[in-house]
């Protein structure tokens, strides 16, 4: 096998996110940090190239970048000139004893925590650290968000400055501040997630990138925050969701509810993957609501069809989640699973409460018009679609509604 | 003599790679896979990544249980992610054989082994 760039390209993505981080922090410039990467990216072809690759690429890409970037400053004279910086014979040797484990954990988790700034919207946040972090190209990412290229530019421009005048301390974090940081991120990483993960129409595959990419990166929180028990609930979520990816849309793109999945569909190892994860998660009796969430998706994972789902359990875990969580959008699926194990009526039961906080959303009320048809109470059903319907569902949903209100209709 | 053939590389930089390039490498393990069934007993095994380990650090006193800490042993750059155990004629045929795996993202280390047991197969 020899040494395409199609390899190096790999080393690159995975050394990413801990350089630009590193980088960052020496130049607190992201542009300069980005293009001081990518012209140390482009020196690392060619010198690997010739002499095979370094011992340390990670070592070895940062030195060069960083002499990169100060090239780049002094010749914008900004930084004083001084003695000549190309190429080391060795460029690890040079950084190696200084390239510590702590200080790059803090360096990953200050770029990552960069990018929440609250006064983005959470899908610039995901952008910008698609962007920034993974180094996703701005086409890439037009495409999973389905925004014109041109639009993302510049709505990642705009994101660039909002941070860029965030003033977030580079020193050393105390441990509250890190605790502090590492929560805001998670939550990034989730709706970053959900963002690949949502229904759409097109762009799958760019899409399963993005959830890809969230994977990338709790991975890589992970192996730098090693003891956080959330963490491993997050990746674990992450796994037990993706290891569902090839079946979970139909042919048209649209989803198919998990009661209907091919189940032998579903990833093996990586369900594995996140059995251990959250095993391992649980051992530390710190629950956390994406560890309830991994939980949640454990049980659906181990069912091996939907009438072999244990929906006691998950009532429990509903209940437990909604303790952490409480929010309404917790509370219907709650519901949703009190009509699996108690039946329709005391799912309407449960509902009853949500009526006024959740009357905007139609999921709501297309859960509480199934739980009618089910009571075989068919005009109250059919009026819940009929609210559906004015809640701007997409074309599939709409299709699916119409044909509900049809079988109504017949019974009325 | 058995070896083992002991895979070194960076945590999850098989799945970053793209499709062909996953394909490829896994083309040489089945070679090698091929080869080595040809040959007799084999063991091999692939390691999830050490996000998902944990160490058992000996406990401070004796009597006690061992100290259980999440991650792996050491902070390294390589990663043990895999293994194969069979009975080879040379060292130098466990080289040509382990060359079919080579490839940009691992290293690897060829160990005699001093003794092996047990039989375990699982299927992910």
């Amino acid at each position: 096998m020899n040494f395409d760039a199609g390899w190096f390209e790999n080393r690159f993505s995975e050394i990413r996110p801990k350089a630009v981080a590193a980088l960052t922090r020496q130049f607190r410039d992201l542009d300069l940090a980005e293009e001081a990467f990518a012209t140390g990216c482009l020196k690392a072809i060619r010198h690997w190239r010739e002499n095979g690759l370094p011992d340390d690429p990670l070592a070895w890409l940062l030195t060069v970048s960083r002499n990169t970037g100060r090239d780049i400053l002094r010749k914008e004279s900004r930084l004083p000139p001084d003695e000549e910086t190309g190429i080391l014979s060795n460029p690890e040797e040079d950084y190696i004893t200084r390239l510590d484990q702590d200080g790059l954990r803090d360096d990953v988790l200050r770029l990552l925590f960069i990018c929440c700034h609250p006064s983005l919207s959470t899908q610039d946040q995901s952008a910008l650290a698609l962007r920034i972090v993974t180094g996703m190209t701005v086409g890439e990412i037009a495409a999973a968000f389905l925004v014109k290229p041109k639009t993302m530019e510049q709505r990642l421009t705009r994101a660039k400055k909002t941070v860029a005048q965030a003033d977030i301390p580079f020193e050393t974090p105390d441990m509250m501040e890190r605790n502090r940081r590492l929560n805001s991120v998670m939550l990034m990483l989730y709706l970053l997630f959900n963002e690949g993960w949502s229904a759409h129409s097109g762009g799958d595959f760019v899409k399963l990138r993005v959830c890809e990419e969230a994977i990338r990166l709790a991975r890589l929180l992970l192996g730098l925050f090693p003891g956080s028990s959330e963490l491993m609930g997050l990746l674990s979520l992450f796994l037990f969701q993706h290891s569902r990816r090839h079946s979970r849309l139909d042919d048209l793109g649209s989803l198919i509810p998990l009661d209907d999945q091919d189940r032998t569909g579903w990833d093996r190892s990586m369900i594995l993957e996140a059995s251990a994860l959250l095993e391992k998660a649980l051992r530390h009796a710190a629950p956390g609501t994406y560890q309830i969430q991994a939980a949640i998706a454990a049980v659906h994972a181990q069912a091996s069809h939907s009438d072999a789902t244990d929906w006691q359990e998950l009532e429990r875990l509903y209940a437990a989640l909604y303790r952490l969580e409480p929010t309404p959008v917790v509370k219907l699926n709650q519901a949703t699973v009190i009509g699996k194990t108690r039946g329709p009526k005391a799912a309407l039961d449960a509902l009853k409460s949500l009526e006024e906080s959740l009357k905007d959303y139609r999921w709501y009320h297309a859960a509480c018009a199934a739980f009618y048809m089910e009571l075989a109470d068919f005009a109250r059903a059919r009026s819940a679609y009929l609210t559906v319907l004015d809640l701007f569902p997409t074309d599939q949903e709409e299709q699916f509604i119409l044909k509900k209100i049809a079988d109504c209709e017949k019974n009325l | 003599m058995q070896y083992s053939i002991l895979i070194y590389g960076a945590d999850g930089a098989f799945d970053s790679l793209s499709q062909e390039q996953q394909d490829e490498i896994m083309k040489g393990h089945h070679e090698l896979q091929a080869a080595l069934r040809k040959k007799g007993d084999f063991a091999t095994a692939k390691l999830m990544p050490t996000s998902n380990a944990v160490t058992l650090k000996p406990p401070a006193e004796q009597g006690q249980k061992p100290l259980v800490v999440d991650g792996p042993f050491a902070e390294t750059k390589e990663r043990f992610l895999g293994v194969y155990i069979a009975d080879f004629e040379t060292l130098d045929e466990a080289i040509e054989l382990a060359s079919h795996i080579s490839s940009p993202i691992v290293s690897l280390e060829i160990r005699p082994v001093s003794w092996a047991g047990g039989l375990l197969g699982s299927e992910a």
